[in-house]
Order: structure tokens, then C-alpha cells, then sequence
């Protein structure tokens, strides 16, 4: 175990859905599952991290201290942070780090969120000089707007298809079957895909994520303490929420354009491969060594680009892999064998801790219906808005 | 009566000549669009980085179409919307000068069908959406005839 790991050892969630019930209900059961998971008790958490909504009013900005008050105050120390989708991930970095920094030895991370139905809008209020106000604005650029631009480019490119996309949508609404805290929990057929309703050509509804609630928690403590317990856990090995790199060349939400690269050369990587890049570089593990990957699939189509921002393939192969039943569990590299997004829907800030609990699962053996076979190393990765993202890798 | 037309926004372009106007900084050259005047966010430009590096810049009205999309649902406010929604197109276009990709949406008339990736496209401007006393103009981007 290297002296930047830290142990994985409760893992908590609430199923999604759309409940329609408070959002810390969600966040305050899955806490108590990966309190009971860790054989701990919520006086032994020294720091809780908070994953904020924007949704839910001021107890969602303030949510770190929201699910301590609801654990009942206990004098740990505290922080609430907000990344977008990547908000789950930043929360497990903030516990990281006090745990490296030897600060504390157990931590709690909870994030959980109640989604609004339908398209996700700008915050309330008329703000323009505020980008994320103004796209939708000026020029009506819905979320799925930004994922079908990408989808036709990936096309244009590689001459992928909407079967291909349906295809990731089949298969991971297979992997959803079997867990129970997916939200949907069907199985899709390609010709589904194909006759659900146009969104933004060239994708379809069952292309596109819907938006859940949901909650998720992890207990993170440092190395020592795990090993005190005579355990020999899961670890995060590595975690990147670094920045993209002047000039981002690639147009994400809620850019009106991309930065110039007219005066300095676009790096050897984008953003999405740089945060991979960076996890793997700290977990010293390469891409080949990845037993299964929990990619972003806002949409069907942004799986198959994150399988080659990763490295588990080429720029243009990912289309065969999925063809060839690589990616489906039992395959040589499963992609999202919780489900992915496809069967959950995105619960914001509980979607990156939802990930590295179906990562730890793996690992522990304990995915039943959907176990990935000697399972030794997982990587998850997420993208929010305004250049947050992160990478997190986790080994055993 | 013809409405009077008035820009969807201030500053980020100009409807005679038509083109799309953002800022570009003195020091490094690189240009900024939608305009930037805080500070050049090149971390390699030795610049004042207080925004006096930056002046205006008008973008090259061509380029190659890097990408598009269709709405066919009505997006939440802040979008005005025609009652009823009309499904708009929006498209992404490369200008080769400036090495940067621009979101426009496509002028009204322009099907999926005319669309390819690569193809050269142009900026026009179109009504965005009215009210009774006005219709309010946006860049857009349209097929080069």
C-alpha cells in the first residue's frame, strides 16, 4: 500500500428514483448504511464532507453541515463543497486530504440529491452576465444539445451509428437489472432506442440520462486505521479534479465557444484524458491494468468517447469493443456494470460517490447479479460543468 | 408595421457588416469569444493580465462545421420561446484563422438535411424571439450558398 492510499471501508447508498422526498433522507440513509458497513458508529467520523445541490435551497449549499445536523451535531469538523457533477468526487477529495495530511483517521462523504423533472434549467433569477444563464438564452443550448454535438462529431469522425449508441444503452440497462439501487431496471432492446422519441438528433430519449434523486456515502479512513482493524481493504490510489489546460479545445456545457489555440499549441491531452492521465500516474497503474471502468454516460454515445479518453482503447476502436461484448460484464474490460447512468439517472452529487461505491463492491466480491470476475483495479470518472471533472482510481 | 430590431445582447456582435465581435489581447494575440475583459487567460502570456492587453476584435465571418444539433423539445426559460415551439438547429463552426469552435444556432429555413460535417458555413443574424414592441436579433450560423 503506498503512503498516498487511503481505505475504502463502508460504502452506503439510497436507491434512485424519483421519490419526491427530501434530499436528506436520501443522504442521511446512505450514511447510516456505510456507517453499519464500516462496523463504525457515527461518533467515531472525525470529518464530514459534504456534497452540495443547487437545488434544494440553502440546507443543499451548506450540505455537509446539512447531514451532520441531520446525523445529530457531533462536534466533527466539517466542509460542504460544490463541482458540478464532479461534487462527489471533490468531497472525497477534501476527505483525502485531511486523512494524508494525518489531520483525521475516519471520514464521512455523503452526497444526495432531489431532482427537478425534465430539462435541468439555470438557477432562478435573471443573471446576464452569467454564462450558464445566457446559453439557454441566446442560444436555447439544452444539456443534450451539447451531448448531440458531441455525438455527431463522434460519428462524423469514426462513422459510428445510433445502433452503436443504442447498443450501450442495451447493454447497460442489462448491468441495471441486477442492481437494486438502479432506478431503471429493464432491459432495453436496440429497436426501443431506435422508435423512442428524437431529443437532439442524432440522439433519442433512451440515449440521454434522465435526472434522479438518490443518495451515496462512503466511510474513508487512513491506511493505519484499517490496518488496526486487522482489515485489508479497497483503497483509492489515486484521485485528479485538476483543471483543464490552455487552450480547452474540445466544447463542453456551458461554453459559447472553445479558447483559441491560435497562440499555444492544445497539449498532448484533453481535459477528459488528463484527469485519467493524472489517476493512473498516482495509482501507478496503466490503463491495460483496468478490471472495470464507471465512465459518465450522459449519453450513450459519451461512454464510447470516455472508453478512449482512458486509454482502454483507441480514438474510433470503442464501437468495436462494444460490438464484441468486451465492455459487457464477463467481457475483458466491463464498462459500467452498475448500470452506468443509463439505469440510474443522474442524482448530481451523489453520482460520483455512487461510483466509487459500486467500484468498492466490486472489488469486495460483493455485486451479486453483476460481479466482475477477479476484480484487482477500477477507475471512475466524471466531467461537470465549467471544468470541473475528476478521475478516481480505486485497487485491491 | 415592422417591429423595431434590436440586439439579443450588447457587444458580442454587429448586425452591418455582420460579425461576431470578441476581444483579443495585445500581448500573446490569442483572440476571446464571447469578449473577455478581465484578463488574458493564457497562463504563457506575459501580459499586464489586468485587461488593458485586451481590445475589441471582430472573428472571421466563414468556417467549417465542426458539429450540429436539433432541439425538438421547448428548452426551460431563460429561452423565449414561440408559442408554439418551433424546433431550432444549433451549430458548431471552426474558424481556421482563429483556431476556435463557435456555437451559433442555424438560420430558420436551414434543415438537418442541408447540414454535413466539414461543410463552410457563414454567420448571418436571425430573430431570436419577439414581444410586442420588438424583435430581438442573434448571430447565427447558415450554409454557405
Amino acid at each position: 500500500m503506498s503512503s498516498r492510499d487511503i481505505a475504502v471501508i463502508g460504502t452506503g447508498m439510497h436507491p434512485w428514483g424519483k421519490w419526491g422526498r427530501n434530499f436528506v433522507e436520501y443522504g442521511l440513509a446512505a450514511a447510516r448504511e456505510a456507517l453499519a458497513d464500516a462496523g463504525l458508529s457515527w461518533r467515531d467520523v472525525q470529518y464530514v464532507a459534504g456534497a452540495d445541490t443547487i437545488r434544494n435551497g440553502y440546507p443543499g449549499f451548506i450540505a455537509g453541515a446539512t447531514f451532520a445536523q441531520a446525523l445529530g451535531w457531533s462536534g466533527a469538523q466539517v466542509s460542504s463543497c460544490y463541482a458540478a457533477c464532479a461534487s462527489g468526487a471533490q468531497a472525497i477529495a477534501n476527505a483525502r486530504a485531511q486523512i494524508l495530511a494525518g489531520l483525521c483517521d475516519v471520514a464521512l462523504v455523503v452526497g444526495a440529491d432531489a431532482a427537478p423533472k425534465g430539462f435541468f434549467a439555470p438557477v432562478g433569477g435573471d443573471r446576464p452576465d452569467d454564462p450558464d444563464w445566457l446559453r439557454f438564452r441566446l442560444l436555447g443550448a439544452t444539456n443534450p444539445m451539447y451531448f448531440a454535438l458531441a455525438a455527431r462529431r463522434r460519428m462524423a469522425l469514426y462513422g459510428s451509428t445510433v445502433e452503436d449508441f443504442a447498443h450501450v444503452k442495451v447493454k447497460n440497462s442489462r448491468h441495471g437489472l441486477a442492481n437494486p439501487n438502479a432506478r431503471y431496471r429493464k432491459q432495453v432492446a436496440v429497436e426501443e432506442v431506435l422508435e423512442s422519441p428524437v431529443v437532439a438528433s442524432p440522439l433519442r430519449l433512451l440515449d440521454i440520462c434522465a435526472t434522479s434523486d438518490g443518495g451515496a456515502a462512503l466511510v474513508l479512513t487512513s491506511a493505519e486505521f484499517a490496518r488496526s482493524r486487522g482489515l485489508h481493504p479497497v483503497r483509492i490510489a489515486g484521485l485528479s479534479t485538476r483543471t483543464p489546460a490552455f487552450p480547452k479545445t474540445v466544447i463542453d456545457l456551458p461554453d459559447f465557444a472553445t479558447d483559441s489555440a491560435m497562440t499555444v499549441d492544445p497539449g498532448e491531452r484533453t481535459f477528459r484524458e488528463s484527469l485519467a492521465h493524472d489517476a493512473f500516474t498516482q495509482a501507478g497503474v496503466a490503463p491495460s491494468d483496468v478490471s472495470l471502468a464507471e465512465v459518465y454516460d450522459l449519453s450513450t454515445a459519451l461512454e464510447l468517447d470516455w472508453m478512449e479518453d482512458i486509454g482502454l482503447c483507441a480514438k474510433g476502436e470503442a464501437e468495436s469493443l462494444l460490438r464484441a461484448g468486451e465492455t459487457t460484464i464477463g467481457g475483458r474490460i466491463p464498462v459500467n456494470p452498475s448500470g452506468g447512468l443509463a439505469s440510474f439517472g443522474e442524482a448530481i452529487p451523489a453520482q460520483a460517490i455512487a461510483q466509487i461505491c459500486e467500484l468498492t463492491r466490486q472489488l469486495q466480491g460483493r455485486s451479486e447479479g453483476r460481479q466482475v470476475e477477479d476484480a484487482t483495479v477500477g477507475i471512475a470518472v466524471n466531467q461537470g460543468l465549467f471544468g470541473h471533472g475528476s478521475a478516481t482510481v480505486v485497487v485491491r | 408595421m415592422l417591429k423595431e430590431r434590436r440586439l439579443a445582447i450588447e457587444g458580442w456582435f454587429t448586425t452591418d457588416p455582420v460579425a461576431l465581435l470578441g476581444t483579443r489581447c495585445g500581448s500573446c494575440g490569442t483572440p476571446y469569444f464571447p469578449r473577455n475583459e478581465l484578463a488574458c487567460r493564457n497562463p504563457g502570456c506575459s501580459g499586464p493580465k489586468d485587461g488593458s492587453e485586451l481590445s475589441e476584435y471582430a472573428f472571421g465571418t466563414r468556417g467549417t462545421l465542426w458539429s450540429y444539433a436539433d432541439a425538438r423539445y421547448k428548452p426551460p426559460a431563460p429561452y423565449v420561446s414561440p408559442d408554439p415551439f418551433r424546433p431550432y438547429l444549433l451549430a458548431a463552426v471552426e474558424l481556421a484563422e482563429e483556431k476556435l469552435v463557435i456555437l451559433g444556432q442555424v438560420a430558420p429555413g436551414v434543415s438537418l438535411d442541408d447540414l454535413s460535417v466539414g461543410q463552410e458555413m457563414e454567420l448571418t443574424v436571425g430573430t431570436l424571439y419577439e414581444d410586442d414592441e420588438a424583435e430581438y436579433v442573434v448571430w447565427m450560423w447558415s450554409p454557405v450558398a
